[in-house]
């Protein structure tokens, strides 16, 4: 009974595995299809003219030099925001508190159309015309909230004693920042710049309200499937399935390495404390 | 507050309180503040713009009735204007996915949560993570293709037999509701995971030893336990969906809009801003709404919802 119904649902993860993964293939698969049309069936024949034709469409290369750009802008602002929302919400309690953290969180839970219409409609109202700056700021309102609620989990761990510590000690504010507090919340800071950087690089809603004419990487991508249809962004799609298959493995291999290292350093550490024990 | 400045002194606690002041006021109370005082305004000429004509009303709201079409509820042909009707069905699909993450979303939690060995769990949920880090617009366009009128759906089916002529497919609001359920569902999965993991396995094997049936132990046990997972998988898929642009516009056809597809119309195409913001405020008093009484149904807090 209790084997049945665990392969059941083995076989569910495996199924569900499938119907997310295989979409990914069928359209990866395309890009190699000789057919007009983006499709892997009827089959034409093995060609590389979609990958050519990609590499030459200049559009594309601005496109994707605006999504870097604006993304590196992002967590440029994002980060030091967040991080500092998240620090001062640590340390007020109350009322204050509650209204302060349900502001911050607030902006996740806004549409992004809604994002993008009132940020043009403000800076519009400041004089300042649309464009990808626009796009950043429209951006960076929601995606600090992310870094936001990264660096206050990790301060939950954090030991103000050590502060204290160094404040007797002699150590000046700006040393206790940069040597005890920073280097605590490095990883959720690292975590809240990776975080940043790939929900900028995704976003479309609020780009496309506020972008005026520049393109980025969606706004092109959804601007060509929308039109002209072309199997060179099946040849996008799979290059950028390529990076993110080889980012994954690449951090799977990390882990692992890193586990055994733990895992060898362990057993040395028991194997000298046996040492010990026998002189 | 006073902890901040013994700590950190006059010059940082400053910076803290400068940037989160630049956030909270500069990117999201006063644009959204902007958005509603706008949403009241008429839409002018620059020359009238401050003259007699600009007054407030609620003009642009009341722009979503008028050009009114038969909207069939259950057999029942009701009249209605095809904005709303546009409006109401965007939030009756938006729930219909949610419902549908969560029939697939829940024996994955499970399975993650309690079945599968700790060993194999980094790399199962590296594997679920390749198609989130696959950008929104490129999953949509992979459906797209599935379910293309000679796409590989109709061949594969064929040749089974299954079908003698293709079916188009997109067509009506099923592709956007296939589109919306493969793009979020993972939203849903990982909240639930979250908060199935937190379950005390004891409890499930004190249920069985007394002589609960499975179905019970999950309605009884598992369920109550897993309340903020499902309220904050609901909202944000919820939210996602009916929030997405891409989706519907991809996937969509002349037979399915989306309410922001309307506001992209009246945004880029009629460049009505004023309009726009009025019915972007009424898109974000339909999603505060949902998250309130989602929040009061499952008797959650927001800092639940925001993990």
């Amino acid at each position: 009974m209790q084997k049945n119904r665990n392969f059941l649902f083995h076989l569910y993860m495996g199924l569900f595995l499938v119907y997310l993964l295989l979409p990914l293939f069928v359209m990866g698969g395309a890009a190699f299809n000789a057919s007009k049309l983006p499709t892997i069936y009827p089959w034409k024949g093995w060609t590389d003219e979609w990958f050519i034709a990609l590499w030459n469409d200049n559009r594309i290369w601005i496109a994707f030099r605006n999504t870097l750009l604006v993304a590196i802008a992002v967590a440029a602002i994002a980060v030091p925001v967040g991080t500092a929302a998240a620090i001062l919400v640590n340390s007020i309690g109350g009322r204050v508190r509650s209204v302060l953290y349900g502001l911050m969180v607030a902006p996740i839970l806004i549409p992004g159309v809604v994002i993008g219409i009132s940020t043009l409609l403000f800076w519009n109202h400041l004089s300042v015309g649309s464009g990808l700056h626009l796009s950043v700021l429209g951006q960076v309102s929601y995606i600090a909230s992310f870094v936001m609620l990264l660096v206050l989990a990790r301060l939950q761990s954090f030991d103000q004693g050590l502060e204290e510590a160094a404040l007797d000690l002699g150590a000046s504010h700006a040393q206790v920042m940069r040597r005890i507090l920073l280097p605590h919340l490095y990883p959720a800071i690292g975590a809240g710049a990776a975080i940043s950087f790939f929900q900028s690089i995704e976003n479309f809603n609020i780009t496309l309200f506020t972008r005026g004419g520049a393109d980025t990487l969606t706004v092109y991508v959804f601007s060509k499937v929308r039109s002209g249809i072309t199997p060179t962004i099946n040849a996008l799609a799979l290059l950028l399935i390529m990076v993110t298959l080889g980012m994954a493995v690449w951090y799977e291999l990390s882990r692992r390495r890193k586990a055994r290292i733990e895992l060898a350093r362990e057993a040395e550490g028991r194997r000298a404390s046996e040492a010990e024990e026998k002189h | 507050m006073q902890d901040l400045l013994r700590r950190y002194g006059a010059g940082l606690t400053a910076a803290f309180i400068g940037l989160t002041f630049f956030w909270l006021v500069m990117l999201v109370i006063l644009p959204n503040f902007t958005m509603l005082e706008s949403s009241f305004r008429p839409y002018l000429a620059k020359v009238d713009e401050g003259g007699p004509l600009d007054t407030y009303s609620f003009g642009n709201y009341m722009k979503i009735f008028g050009n009114e079409v038969d909207f069939s509820v259950f057999g029942w042909v009701i009249p209605t204007p095809v904005r709303v009707k546009v409006f109401l069905l965007t939030i009756f699909y938006s729930a219909v996915v949610t419902v549908i993450a969560f029939v697939l979303a829940y024996p994955l939690a499970f399975y993650l949560a309690k079945i599968a060995s700790p060993k194999s769990l980094p790399t199962l949920f590296l594997l679920l993570f390749v198609p989130l880090w696959v950008s929104e617009i490129l999953r949509s366009f992979a459906w797209w293709i599935i379910l293309a009128l000679k796409g590989p759906l109709n061949a594969v089916l064929m040749q089974l037999g299954v079908i003698d002529t293709e079916i188009r497919w997109i067509a009506g609001f099923s592709p956007v509701i296939i589109g919306l359920v493969y793009t979020y569902v993972l939203f849903m999965v990982f909240p639930l995971y979250n908060a199935m993991q937190s379950l005390d396995s004891n409890q499930i094997e004190a249920a069985e030893d007394l002589g609960s049936p499975w179905w019970r132990t999950h309605w009884r046990v598992i369920l109550p336990h897993a309340k903020p997972g499902i309220a904050s998988g609901a909202v944000m898929v919820f939210m996602l969906s009916a929030g997405s642009l891409l989706v519907p516009s991809l996937l969509g056809s002349t037979t399915s809009g989306w309410f922001t597809q309307t506001i992209q119309g009246i945004m880029l195409d009629s460049q009505d801003w004023n309009t726009g913001a009025a019915f972007a405020f009424m898109l974000l008093i339909i999603c505060t709404l949902f998250v309130s009484v989602a929040m009061r149904v499952f008797g959650v807090k927001l800092s639940d919802i925001a993990k």
